[in-house]
């Protein structure tokens, strides 16, 4: 992951670059461990240099623990490709997660549903 | 539009657990509306790009036809406390493609499905996408210009939802009905939640 050969890269352009050309043509899978409310956290700074463009931009915006929705929301971009960019960061070390729930609504315990009640009340 | 926040903000430790809420109808019916209503922060934006299978094989080729469309989620974020975030999704109103979302449906908590009592048929889709899935749902209808049309009864009986699902009226610009639709939901999850284990108890 250097910084050379996405250099080209416009962020002006927009939605004329394609989700791939961050991805890197695909060679990079998600992994299937995260989802949109996965909250992510930057173990580290990016110094310059050692990552590219994009990678860096995500690594910059969870600074603090935030979920990927988030992420992809702040970084305007797709939530797979907002997945792929993560695990590349997480694989590397750079990023640690954090899985929300399991599959079913069931792993919700009594315990937390409580306090999210009671959260909502207090609003 | 005001947001709950800024007082609030906490900064949530990355052993938190989220979860997350669906909020399905038709479009327009209010349901970014009802998002803001409590977020504390302005609801966000993200989208997610879709394939889609066609139902039909190229006989020749045996290669599936595939389509790819995106879909866009308006979100919100309640920080219960640091230990807790609770996410608000809105469906993407306008097309059907969100259907085929399974990760949408995982691991949500619960859904509320806003109805437009002059629109009811817009929000079958999403009943049927929450039961058969097995996620919890009320159903909020949507009071627009202080309209009420028709009873909760008879909004009951169209939808033809089981008797136990919570169907009530609201008007998700106030906060304090977004809160009571919110918390009717969490009390239906809980109870759900009761007479399972107690029927595994019982077992």
């Amino acid at each position: 992951m250097t910084g050379e050969d996405s250099a080209w890269f416009d962020e002006d352009a927009g939605p004329l670059a394609r989700p791939y050309t961050f991805t890197r043509g695909r060679t990079h899978v998600a992994r299937d461990d995260l989802n949109m409310i996965t909250l992510v956290v930057a173990l580290r700074r990016h110094h310059g240099g050692e990552l590219d463009h994009a990678h860096g931009r995500i690594l910059e915006s969870c600074q603090d623990p935030i979920s990927i929705a988030e992420v992809a929301a702040g970084a305007d971009l797709p939530l797979g490709v907002v997945k792929v960019l993560l695990s590349d960061l997480i694989e590397q070390n750079y990023v640690i997660f954090r899985t929300g729930l399991a599959k079913h609504s069931s792993a919700a315990s009594p315990d937390t549903l409580q306090k999210v009640l009671d959260g909502i009340r207090e609003l | 539009m005001e947001f709950v926040s800024s007082d609030r903000m906490i900064r949530p430790a990355i052993n938190a657990t989220a979860l997350k809420i669906l909020i399905a109808g038709g479009f327009g019916v209010g349901k970014t509306t009802l998002v803001g209503s409590v977020s504390e922060i302005e609801p966000l934006r993200t989208e997610e790009q879709l394939t889609e299978r066609s139902a039909g094989v190229d006989d020749v080729t045996g290669v599936e036809q595939k389509r790819t469309t995106t879909v866009a989620l308006d979100f919100g974020r309640i920080t219960i406390n640091q230990e807790l975030i609770l996410y608000l999704f809105g469906t993407p109103g306008q097309d059907r493609f969100w259907f085929m979302w399974d990760e949408l449906a995982q691991g949500a908590l619960g859904a509320i499905v806003l109805a437009d009592t002059r629109r009811l048929a817009s929000c079958f889709a999403a009943i049927d996408f929450f039961e058969e899935r097995n996620v919890p749902f009320v159903v909020g209808v949507n009071c627009f210009d202080g309209t009420q049309m028709y009873t909760v009864d008879e909004v009951r009986g169209a939808l033809d939802v089981d008797p136990f699902v919570p169907v009530l009226l609201c008007d998700v610009r106030q906060r304090e009905s977004t809160k009571k639709v919110l918390t009717t939901l969490l009390e239906h999850i809980m109870s759900l939640t009761g007479h399972a284990q107690r029927a595994a108890g019982d077992g």
